[in-house]
């Protein structure tokens, strides 16, 4: 189709789509414009090339981490997204879409995040780009991320504590589409992850899949073949889905992405609906992998980590679910904080708590017979500290 | 007030228009009302009040987790319905018992429909006597299958224009509308807000340049003043939600108390 070049995807198969206030829909169609016309505009993609290579310090390394090698009975390269300014590969997305708006015309910038790595990176782009970000943050996440609270304040942005529900992730999204419901006209919503209505989860996918295109020509030049499986932890799905996008040419490379199993997948409390499965369900705009009641009620995620406790995910990882093309599993709070420990002791490297469910199932899990691993080591830990030693 | 219209078998969207044509006041009253909040009883109570104060038609809300149109009173309304156990079957329940007198659409969640599976749920509020849908996070490019399913059940799915929406878009809607046109006064979720003949007028003539059915406002008109001013600016219809949902809350007798709200905007729409 000539126009297929470029539109962006609103549907994954059957998953995505606009489920929005119609105040929002105008709006919809305003930032797909602008994406689709920034996208191939060469000053747009200069401007983010040199922003990501001089001031987040990209290209992230390829690491061969020898120690969890040996451990993992395989070579285990890590995508060093950690190594990042700001600490995970929350910026390249932030960046990109702070640039995006203010093409826009748009000063005032709205984000949620639940970790924090997501309204760190927004506030660090506003900071850096003269705007104004307002980070919609659950008061639970608050608590247990307090350092990244203080990180954003300092950036100058202001964080607004979400009250309701389990008052996390997932109703730090909702508090923030409400907000753009009622300042539309002024304002843009930098979704941290790839949910959410179209365009943004394509929009997500292709700020991130710079970690994906970077890593396939790391491993080749590095190792001169590509890796069996990639992995990466999921739960929006962003850093898995930039990822997987690197390889989305490459059969023979296996995509893994990890959930959150939180206390465990046959109980209530965990993040992971891809594994689990079930009917699909509209969740901040989109149809996709949920956590739902019989009614269609949103059911409240669990896991120690903030980043992957979230009842949804991305359109694109339930269609690659269902194509057979990526597959998902699930890894509990107690083998998260262990391999937490465990990763920071082989390697020197403190992994985000989000990360450290990947890491679990690298070390411990299944290795489907690979001989090459490549994870997205998605950010660092530093922020997790307080709750994993308060854990004991 | 609806009498007869009840047991006939028009359609709903045929019952609809009726409410509008036979309308007490300029424009026709339409109170929204959160199913299940305070509790199941008192919500069917609140329900019923809402007919003996003078509404003309009654919107039935649906509790859902995440409300993402709704503004804090709606959307706290929710949460405790749900917390007090409240399920879809139950708010059907009510709407059978208020269509009884007078015509009943139902305000919900895409999720709840989905949940059910269209056919399925369209059918049992079909049963339940409803005349309509209200699908808040339903825009025209998703609407296909609820609104197919919706003509052939004889229901109205009532579609939203915002004052974001472009012409174009608008006309789009207002010829895919049924029963009636649900106009948002403000970009914003819904509240209590304040609006006058001259604020409202715009918004109502671009919409009824768009559409045949009739044109109701929304989102925001909380006193007797709001209603008459956009009665006057030309509104067909006048929806007040979170002012009710707010005495609902705060009143000890929830029925009689919204009962004399409802009378007041009903007695504003008449002079």
């Amino acid at each position: 189709m000539s126009t297929s070049e470029a539109a962006v995807e609103h549907r994954y198969g059957p998953y995505g789509g606009q489920y929005v206030p119609e105040t929002l829909m105008p709006a919809l169609g305003e930032l797909e414009t602008a994406w689709v016309a920034a996208r191939t505009d060469p000053g747009y993609r200069e401007e983010l090339t040199v922003l990501l290579r001089d001031y987040v310090g990209r290209p992230s390394p390829l690491y061969l981490a020898e120690r969890l090698s040996e451990v993992a009975g395989r070579e285990v390269w890590l995508k060093r997204e950690d190594l990042n300014h700001t600490g995970s590969h929350k910026i390249n997305n932030a960046l990109g879409q702070a640039l995006l708006a203010k093409r826009m015309g748009k000063q005032r910038i709205i984000a949620e995040t639940g970790a924090g790595q997501h309204g760190v990176a927004s506030a660090t782009a506003c900071a850096l780009l003269d705007l104004e970000c307002i980070v919609y943050m659950g008061a639970e996440d608050i608590r247990r991320q307090k350092p990244n609270v203080q990180r954003m304040e300092l950036l100058g942005a202001t964080v607004v504590s979400v009250e309701a529900g389990a008052k996390t992730l997932a109703e730090a999204v909702s508090a923030a589409i409400r907000d753009w419901v009622t300042n539309v006209a002024t304002t843009h919503y930098i979704i941290g992850s790839a949910v959410g209505p179209a365009p943004y989860p394509a929009i997500v996918r292709e700020m991130q899949r710079v970690i994906g295109d970077e890593a396939r020509a790391q491993i080749l030049e590095r190792r001169g073949r590509l890796p069996d499986r990639v992995l990466a932890c999921v739960g929006g799905g962003s850093n898995a889905i930039g990822t997987f996008a690197g390889f989305y040419g490459d059969p023979s490379v296996k995509l893994v992405g990890i959930e959150a199993a939180g206390d465990g997948i046959d109980t209530e409390r965990h993040g992971a609906p891809l594994t689990v499965g079930g009917k699909p369900g509209v969740l901040h705009g989109a149809l996709s992998a949920i956590m739902q009641s019989p009614d269609g009620q949103i059911l409240e995620a669990h896991s120690v980590s903030a980043g992957l406790d979230y009842p949804g995910s991305g359109p694109e990882h339930a269609w690659l679910r269902d194509e057979g093309r990526a597959t998902y599993i699930a890894v509990g709070d107690t083998d998260a904080l262990a391999a937490f420990r465990e990763v920071s002791r082989l390697e020197g490297i403190i992994p985000a708590l989000e990360t450290a469910h990947a890491f679990h199932h690298i070390l411990h899990g299944d290795g489907g017979g690979s001989e090459l691993d490549l994870l997205c080591l998605s950010g660092r830990g530093d922020k997790d500290l307080a709750e994993v030693l308060a854990r004991g | 007030m609806a009498s007869t219209d009840a047991t006939t078998t028009n359609t709903g969207a045929e019952r609809i228009a009726a409410a509008f044509a036979n309308k007490a006041g300029r424009a026709a009253l339409m109170p929204y009302l959160m199913g299940g909040f305070p509790d199941l009883e008192t919500s069917r109570a609140i329900g019923l009040a809402y007919a003996d104060g003078g509404a003309d038609l009654v919107e039935l809300g649906v509790p859902y987790s995440d409300p993402l149109a709704d503004g804090p009173v709606v959307h706290d309304a929710g949460t405790k319905a749900l917390a007090a156990g409240t399920t879809t079957e139950d708010v059907l329940d009510v709407c059978r018992t208020l269509s009884e007198r007078l015509p009943v659409v139902i305000m919900l969640y895409s999720n709840l429909v989905l949940a059910r599976g269209v056919e399925a749920f369209v059918a049992a509020a079909a049963q339940a006597g409803a005349s309509g849908l209200i699908v808040p996070d339903l825009p025209l490019e998703e609407a296909d299958e609820i609104l197919a399913a919706c003509d052939a059940a004889g229901l109205a799915l009532v579609p939203l224009a915002a004052p974001t929406t472009p012409d174009e878009r608008l006309r789009a809607i207002g010829s895919r509308a049924r029963g009636f046109l649900y106009t948002v006064s403000v970009a914003g979720t819904t509240g209590e807000r304040t609006g006058t003949k001259e604020s409202f007028a715009p918004i109502l003539d671009r919409a009824r340049a768009a559409t045949h059915v009739p044109v109701a406002l929304g989102f925001g008109i909380a006193t007797p003043e709001a209603a008459a001013a956009a009665a006057d600016a030309g509104a067909d219809g006048v929806i007040v939600g979170s002012r009710l949902v707010r005495e609902a809350a705060e009143a000890d007798d929830p029925a009689t108390a919204v009962r004399a709200v409802v009378a007041d905007l009903a007695a504003a729409l008449r002079t």
